[in-house]
């Protein structure tokens, strides 16, 4: 699992406690945006998208860049891993699970070669 | 935010692949060393099902698990949780045995996410897909899958309800 540092989680969970920034990362984890077309896609001005695209930043979850008049925004390092993780945890409890399934599933077949046998007889 | 992830396939063990097909959808897939009807019986038998559905290593204790597997059809999953109970319901809408199970999870607030679950055999193995579709985004984001945590805390308590709630359940 991805190893966490305290302060970090604290910021982000700030962040992500908010469903538009959460959908502003979700949409930065398809292509970068510029924040005139962040707020456009989320019908928000300019001003209040700036302010969500600057905690986002701080969380370390979104850096910006400045190119000419844009400014661009793309994933943080961090958001990337925050993903990967919840989708590690995912992961871990339907392998989890399905190992479970197996030793069951292996029963069955036991079960079923040994009641062929029988019938055959 | 759209990490993609395939499972990474070994030859010698059976992987388990998640993926975020969408904003709405997550997708689990996993091949059973068995034919699809042996594995459909586990996941339509509740005596079968109870004993894998939760995992041993996520201590969480299921107390009752109903399942009435035919189309229009309840389960419920019922869990202690802490001094309390959670339950887990909702309704079968497809049962094509030994090829496919639709169910729908109707313990959340936010509208109802479907699971399919499509059983693959082959050469006497069964891919097991898992489809899930959220009603919204958000609820994918923040809801039962335990994306997007709020509190390192409160992760134990994720997996319990992930464990429950985003397939079941």
């Amino acid at each position: 699992m991805v190893q966490y540092c305290q302060t970090h989680f604290d910021a982000s969970f700030g962040a992500l406690s908010d469903a538009t920034r959460r959908g502003v990362l979700e949409q930065l984890g398809r292509a970068d945006a510029s924040i005139s077309a962040l707020a456009e896609n989320f019908h928000m001005t300019l001003t209040g998208m700036k302010k969500c695209v600057g905690v986002l930043e701080q969380a370390g979850l979104v850096t910006t860049a400045k190119v000419g008049r844009v400014r661009t925004c793309k994933l943080g390092v961090c958001g990337l891993q925050d993903e990967a993780a919840w989708i590690e945890r995912y992961r871990q409890l339907w392998a989890a699970r399905f190992d479970e399934l197996d030793i069951v599933v292996e029963e069955l077949k036991r079960k079923e070669k040994a009641n062929g046998r029988k019938k055959r007889k | 935010m759209g990490v993609r992830r395939e499972s990474e396939a070994t030859p010698t063990k059976n992987r388990t692949g998640v993926e975020r097909k969408s904003e709405r959808e997550l997708v689990v897939t996993r091949t059973v060393n068995a034919p699809a009807r042996l594995v459909f019986e586990a996941w339509t038998k509740a005596e079968l099902f109870r004993r894998w559905w939760v995992p041993k290593s996520y201590g969480l204790t299921l107390l009752s698990c109903e399942m009435d597997v035919r189309v229009g059809g309840q389960y419920r999953l019922v869990f202690r949780h802490e001094d309390s109970t959670m339950e887990f319901f909702g309704t079968y809408l497809e049962v094509t045995p030994h090829s496919r199970l639709v169910w729908t999870n109707e313990e959340g607030d936010n509208g109802k996410t479907v699971t399919r679950v499509t059983f693959d055999e082959n050469a006497g193995k069964t891919l097991l897909v898992v489809h899930d579709l959220y009603p919204s985004k958000e609820a994918l984001d923040s809801g039962s899958t335990g994306a997007l945590p709020e509190a390192l805390d409160q992760l134990d308590e994720l997996l319990a309800s992930l464990g429950s709630s985003s397939a079941t359940k």
